[in-house]
């Protein structure tokens, strides 16, 4: 290809100046770092309030959608191996790890909305599933953070087929292939062309529901 | 040298000098998120706004960067540019930052920013670098809803979401899979070499024609005029 179509029409480059000082060098991509740190530290600030703004309600919308619309859920936290209601003295809420407990209207507890995260193929997935204790089954799952494959990996919040699988699956979850389940409680049908993501999903969910199965069996026998 | 309008500094980048189709830039976003329509159309106004707004701002500071540095620089203020327009979509439109995703933070490698900067921006007034800027960022958005709209369809059954063949369609997955984008593209730049071919060879044939009747109009014209 000749030069002159890349280039377009316009004056040749200016030739190198062999003199140009160093600190002529540093002062240019000095200052010009700063300014862009300035400008994205200010854009930055700007926009916090409304990005976390946007994810908190993201997040309540999609404890109300795993839990099937409570009457209204209560925020429990993790302290030494316990779940609270109460936040304990001088404890950081940021810091403690949480589930929440939807109540229906009869304030008869429905199920725990559980938060999970697992590498997937391109990036974490972070997702948030309903939990009843009682049944021990699901009660459904929605994908909150994912950088997955447009197009085939982001099928793990997209397919619709795939994503009410959740609703009503019993815990511990087995992915199989599509079509070959033996109709065994558990199985989760994988998604062609996104295996990894959608194996990610389901290890998630049984991670989590290892790790948080002794706190929410402890908080079931404390209610009264 | 070639003319310099206006009109011609924001028509080269739509056809005569697409930047995917000739220039073969931007290949790695052209080919990855072309599986639907709507990641296409998302893509390639990202990439128009950082292009322009890069495009502006690099004509603008031309004088002030030294040559030895003035990659560095233009990559620092596409960065920028990249990570202002990922945390306002995120701010101001959140459902449509979710859909794109990825995408945005890969725009700073897109070469077509970077070629532009060099080859055009840091040579030419502001004005002409911003139409250029135009032109190229819907050159590269006609490229983009092309592929995505073939990959789609071919590979989907839908166009911008909706089913356009009966539930008997069966897709062809691989049309949405990674090697859907070379098929298609290879497919696209076949058709458009053998477009540009025929062209060619049109003109030299009007030339010829134009070249040997020339000759004879002359002679009829002194007849007529004896």
């Amino acid at each position: 290809m000749s030069p002159g179509s890349v280039h377009g029409p316009g004056a040749p480059a200016p030739p190198d100046e062999p003199r140009t000082p160093a600190w002529r060098l540093l002062a240019t991509l000095g200052s010009g770092g700063a300014l862009a740190g300035l400008l994205l530290v200010v854009v930055y600030q700007l926009t916090l309030p409304r990005i976390e703004a946007h994810k908190a309600e993201a997040l309540q919308q999609a404890i109300e959608e795993v839990l099937h619309d409570p009457a209204r859920f209560d925020t429990l936290y993790l302290n030494a191996g316990q779940l609270t209601r109460e936040l304990p003295a001088g404890a950081d809420p940021r810091a403690l790890e949480r589930v929440y407990l939807g109540y229906d209207d009869a304030e008869t507890p429905v199920g725990f909305a559980i938060t999970a995260a697992e590498p997937g193929f391109q990036d974490v997935i972070r997702l948030i599933f309903g939990f009843d204790p009682k049944t021990g089954a699901l009660l459904g799952m929605k994908v909150l953070e994912t950088k997955e494959t447009p197009g085939l990996g982001d099928k793990i919040e997209k397919d619709s087929a795939f994503v009410s699988q959740f609703t009503g699956v019993a815990a511990p979850l087995q992915g199989v292939k599509k079509g070959a389940g033996k109709g065994k409680p558990g199985e989760v049908d994988l998604i062609t062309g996104a295996t990894i993501s959608s194996r990610t999903v389901v290890r998630a969910i049984n991670r989590a529901l290892e790790r948080w199965r002794p706190a929410l069996a402890a908080y079931r026998e404390r209610r009264p | 040298m070639k003319k310099t309008t206006p009109a011609a500094d924001f028509a080269r980048g739509l056809w005569r000098e697409n930047p995917v189709l000739i220039q073969m830039l931007g290949l790695c976003p052209t080919l990855a998120v072309t599986n639907t329509v709507a990641n296409s159309i998302a893509m390639s106004l990202a990439t128009l706004f950082v292009l322009v707004a890069s495009s502006f701002l690099v004509s603008s500071v031309k004088r002030l960067v030294p040559n030895q540095v003035r990659i560095s620089t233009y990559v620092l203020i596409i960065a920028t540019f990249v990570t202002i327009a990922d945390l306002s979509l995120e701010a101001l439109v959140p459902t449509i930052h979710k859909a794109l995703g990825a995408f945005v933070p890969l725009i700073v490698v897109n070469c077509i920013i970077l070629g532009r900067q060099e080859a055009f921006a840091s040579r030419n007034p502001v004005g002409r670098s911003v139409l250029d800027a135009l032109g190229m960022g819907i050159g590269f958005t006609l490229t983009l809803l092309l592929m995505g709209g073939i990959r789609e369809v071919l590979g989907n059954g839908s166009l911008l979401g909706f089913r356009l063949f009966g539930p008997r369609y069966e897709p062809w997955i691989i049309m949405i899979l990674p090697p859907g984008g070379f098929l298609t593209l290879g497919f696209i730049l076949l058709t458009y070499a053998w477009w540009r071919g025929r062209a060619a060879a049109a003109a030299r044939t009007r030339e010829l024609a134009a070249r040997t009747r020339a000759p004879a109009a002359a002679a009829a014209r002194a007849k007529a005029v004896s």
